[in-house]
């Protein structure tokens, strides 16, 4: 319906009624979206077919609000009279009644024991008794990650102060930003959308989930169960950042590391180029001392050696040469001159045989006679 | 895809040569070759700091509905 046609200048031209509260719904609903509103009960009705109708009011004005069954029945127990109430919901008008009202689709109590704390309470029952609040659960984080997915508003502080923080402490690391919704209407599909696109992430190292501060409201989608599920089923270990430090959400509870804000989550996950620097160079002075020491110690092994090889040789050479003499000594003594020095002789015939048996001296033979100072010619006496 | 850092890898390594070096028992070759790691190694880590420049990429917003 176009905005043209809004005044019309005649009767001619004037809207049916249907067509102001269509306009008027579109209108509203579309300028408004989906709201969190708080106020008092007044007026609360529950029909047999399970819906609600109540008004909410503060001192000023009041506001119709029905909240239909498929919603109302996720809800504990009615409000009471006057209880003071969070609505999330979407303002509209019913057409039928011309009537302007919020069509509530969760309804928080904030007293004591309320629907706000019970609904939590019991999201938190069910994430202990599936295990995921063990502190066993909780995965160390590395020490130097190299890629870091953050799922976060895109245009929100809280990004702004991650990229900064990590910029300015570990530049090294890649950061890949998730974007998603985080509060409000559709905050919970997105942030589970996006949690789930994580385990498709690459070489990712680490995640950080959260948003900046705001009212408890604000913060509520990091108290469904669904979205904390979401974030327990991360694949590598994550850091929760969701607001200020006196609000714990459930993703807080199931996440491997809890940061009171964006920024402090970004001081967590990565070390400080600085100081991983100077542990750098005392490595490199650490390797030179090491490699000095290393020398000295095997110049003097060497120095040790040297003298113990001249030792060892001079006592080889000491033992050899005792060991010479007994030899030449043994030599000496079986000398065949030493024999001849005794008085014997050697018979030989002229070829230079030794004549040793009887056989070999028949009567006339001649031969040479070996004596001590030298050779006489002879000739075995008897007739030949 | 980009090159990948494995930081920690490699100052891991980078303190096991230093460990070794330190350690009386390696021969002088084998504490000279360390030696000549760890001063490579030592270099690409501090180029590494110091020219790392931060790079963000953008996945956009999950769909929802």
């Amino acid at each position: 319906m176009g905005v043209g046609r809004l005044r019309p200048a005649a009767p001619e031209g004037a809207w049916s009624v249907s067509q102001v509260t269509q306009w008027a719904r579109q209108a509203i609903e579309g300028g408004f979206g989906t709201i969190w509103v708080e106020g008092e009960v007044s007026g609360f009705k529950a029909y047999p077919s399970g819906h609600w109708y109540f008004g909410l009011r503060d001192a000023k004005a009041q506001l119709r609000c029905v909240m239909f069954r498929r919603d109302s029945q996720g809800v504990t127990r009615p409000p009471d009279e006057g209880a003071r109430i969070y609505c999330f919901g979407q303002p509209s008008v019913w057409e039928d009644r011309g009537e302007f009202r919020l069509t509530v689709r969760r309804l928080l109590s904030t007293a004591e024991g309320g629907d706000w704390k019970l609904a939590l309470e019991r999201a938190r029952a069910a994430l202990e008794r599936d295990g995921l609040l063990d502190a066993t659960r909780k995965r160390p984080l590395p020490s130097f990650p190299s890629r870091i997915a953050v799922v976060t508003s895109p245009d929100g502080a809280a990004l702004r102060d991650i990229v900064t923080v990590l910029a300015r402490r570990w530049p090294l690391a890649e950061v890949i930003v998730v974007g998603a919704i985080v509060q409000g209407d559709g905050a919970e599909r997105s942030l589970r959308a996006a949690l789930a696109r994580l385990k498709r992430i690459e070489g990712l190292d680490l995640a950080i989930v959260g948003r900046g501060g705001g009212s408890r409201e604000d913060l509520w989608a990091f108290n469904l169960e669904s979205v904390a599920r979401a974030v327990a089923a991360v694949p590598v270990p994550t850091v929760s950042a969701v607001g200020h430090e006196i609000d714990v959400t459930l993703c807080d509870l199931v996440a491997d590391l809890r940061a009171p804000t964006p920024s402090a989550a970004a001081e967590a996950v990565v070390p400080d180029r600085g100081e991983v620097l100077a542990r750098l160079e005392q490595l490199g002075r650490r390797s030179a001392l090491g490699l000095e020491r290393r020398t000295r110690y095997a110049d003097e092994r060497l120095a040790r050696a040297s003298d113990r090889l001249s030792a060892v040789i001079g006592q080889q050479l000491e033992r050899r040469g005792a060991r010479l003499a007994e030899l030449g000594a043994q030599l000496d003594a079986l000398s065949p001159l030493r024999v001849l020095e005794r008085g014997y002789a050697v018979a030989r015939d002229r070829a230079g045989r030794v004549l040793s048996r009887a056989v070999d001296l028949p009567a006339g033979q001649h031969f040479q006679l070996r004596v001590r100072d030298g050779e006489v010619p002879a000739v075995v006496d008897g007739p030949s | 895809m980009s090159e990948t850092i494995r930081f920690g890898e490699e100052l891991e390594r980078l303190e096991g040569i230093v460990r070794e070096l330190e350690a009386n028992d390696a021969d002088l070759d084998r504490a000279l070759t360390l030696f000549e790691e760890g001063v490579e190694r030592l270099r690409r880590a501090r180029a590494l700091l110091t020219e790392a420049e931060q790079k963000v990429k953008e996945l956009g917003s999950a769909p929802v509905d």
